[in-house]
């Protein structure tokens, strides 16, 4: 059904500075009914790419209720190949038929030679990658029509070749292409576990000012060759305490921001998807208060 | 280009798993790390063979889920995906399966899944208006042999050598499946004219009468297409319409 002026009546696109959540074929009914005081619902733009049916019909349902977010999972942009212009055509579609309030993609790659691989595959930082990615991200905004945002990536190891740090490559893509950047706290705990780095310092490096969209999630544990830890981006299970406690300290320096809990697999019954998301607007109503409070005291 | 040379390199590895860990990675200990390259590695087979495992639900239960795995795996390993809409992936896995198993000990199992196939395209296929019976009442009778009909978008016929309806709608819901009362070819039509996908097997003559007019006959001409004794095209189009095969007529 192509949107048309007959197009049922929906709410404001822009995401509100609240929680969301992913969407899921299994909840909507209850959604619907029960029509919960929620920020927007998240959906992966690949999988609302069939001409129409019943996913669509949730989707336009959903839609006229509550904002939503475009979130894309296999644009690769951070593919040496050239960029994929019919995948650029199918969510400009996309966008236009949904009106999202944003629309954010990957820093890796999913298609090469043999096909799309189904994963967010991990790229070596060089200056000659930085210009690829750049270059496929001012495509992606020229055929939107509208500014992107990057979503930092979860790494399970990392390139000889690399010549930049992971917090500094994405900071100079947004000064080149002007897009956004979306924040997932839980793949910079994911990485700096991964790596042996620092979380605190790489958001002390990282373009905080960009930020216009936080991604939570819990992720799953094993262990390298070696023996050390290694955490794995599973998106199966609740957001976890150390990932939680680097959102507090994110949300105290950007202040309030659209933040998505994402739990794709197992995914659980909505009530526990719906308290995750209220405990993310809880952890930025305290912290608002908390600096509120501090302001008072300065004024007086 | 050494950015092509490293993803080319990873991209083969992930896809094989007889090759070294590529040299260009390195994990804490500054070399390539095995588990590390891993992660990615299952996350590709277990991404892909999920979207298998979820178009072809009744496939797997037929065939149990270790012997579906392996199939499914081995399907991954020779066709990607095309496109990042994983919605088409798997769409020619029918045809795979029956090459798959050579002693055709499951005959019955790619029909089962060109069913399943069209029950995911007729899903996911283009939202259009459907022809009624109100519309068919309006024409003088003098006229009907003369009509063409058009296909809704998400109509697929089907011609089977097994009752592969008969075995796919007894594992609908969570009944224990009983095995079809007779054991004949049958041939299916699937539709959705609104948000529910139907299946609905057709009588003796159905398919060939529906296959001539989708094709684009006149109506005389797909009931010439079925003449055989007893055929009634008149009951075989009130069915097809009851369905919702078409989209409009003329």
């Amino acid at each position: 059904m192509p949107v048309s002026p007959s197009s049922p009546a929906r709410v404001a696109a822009s995401l509100p500075k609240r929680g969301g959540v992913g969407l899921k074929a299994d909840h909507v009914e209850q959604i619907l009914a029960e029509r919960p005081d929620l920020g927007f619902f998240e959906i992966h733009a690949e999988n609302y790419m069939g001409d129409g049916g019943p996913a669509h019909r949730r989707l336009e349902a959903i839609r006229a209720l509550y904002p939503l977010s475009l979130h894309g999972v296999g644009l690769s942009i951070g593919s040496p190949r050239p960029f994929d212009k019919d995948h650029l055509k199918r969510l400009a579609a996309l966008a236009q038929r949904y009106e999202p309030g944003l629309f954010s993609e990957h820093l890796a790659w999913s298609s090469h030679n043999q096909g799309f691989l189904n994963d967010l595959l991990p790229l070596p930082y060089t200056k000659e990658t930085l210009a690829t990615v750049a270059d496929h991200i001012d495509q992606t905004q020229e055929a939107l029509g509208r500014r992107m945002l990057l979503e930092n990536p979860s790494t399970y190891l990392v390139f000889a070749e690399s010549t930049i740090s992971e917090a500094d490559f994405i900071a100079e893509v947004a000064r080149r292409t002007g897009c956004g950047l979306l924040l997932d706290v839980n793949n910079v705990i994911v990485s700096s576990t991964n790596h042996g780095f620092d979380p605190i310092a790489y958001l002390d490096v990282y373009p905080l000012r960009h930020v216009e969209e936080i991604h939570l999630a819990g992720y799953a544990e094993t262990q390298d060759d070696a023996g050390r830890p290694l955490l794995v981006d599973a998106h199966d299970s609740p957001v976890r305490d150390g990932v939680w406690a680097l959102y507090a300290e994110t949300i105290r320096r950007v202040g309030p921001t659209p933040t998505l809990i994402e739990w794709d697999n197992d995914v659980p019954v909505w009530p526990t998807l719906l308290a995750e998301a209220r405990r993310a607007e809880a952890t930025m109503a305290r912290i608002v208060a908390a600096s509120e409070e501090k302001a008072l005291r300065h004024a007086v | 280009m050494p950015f092509e040379a490293t993803i080319d390199a990873f991209a083969q590895a992930l896809s094989d798993p007889a090759r070294p860990v590529p040299p260009q990675t390195k994990g804490r200990e500054g070399r390539p790390d095995a588990r590390r390259f891993a992660v990615y590695r299952n996350n590709v087979a277990v991404g892909l063979i999920g979207a298998i495992e979820a178009r072809y639900p009744v496939a797997r239960r037929l065939v149990g889920e270790e012997f579906f795995r392996a199939m499914a795996r081995a399907f991954i390993a020779a066709e990607k995906p095309l496109t990042p809409v994983l919605i088409h992936y798997g769409e020619n896995f029918p045809d795979f399966v029956a090459g798959f198993d050579p002693e055709r000990e499951i005959a019955y199992l790619p029909d089962v899944a060109r069913l399943e196939n069209a029950w995911v395209e007729a899903y996911h296929a283009a939202e259009a208006p459907f022809l009624t019976l109100d519309a068919l009442a309006k024409i003088e009778p003098k006229d009907f042999g003369a009509l063409r009909f058009s296909a809704h978008p998400a109509a697929r016929l089907l011609r089977f050598c097994h009752p592969a309806a008969s075995i796919w709608a007894a594992h609908q819901g969570g009944a224990e499946p009983r095995p079809p009362e007779h054991w004949r070819a049958e041939d299916a039509l699937v539709a959705r004219p609104e948000a529910d996908v139907r299946v609905r097997v057709l009588p003796a003559g159905g398919w060939e009468f529906a296959n001539a007019l989708f094709a684009g006959a006149t109506l005389a001409e797909a009931a010439e297409t079925s003449a055989g004794e007893g055929f009634d095209p008149g009951s075989h189009l009130v069915g097809l319409i009851e369905a919702g095969a078409f989209q409009y007529m003329r």
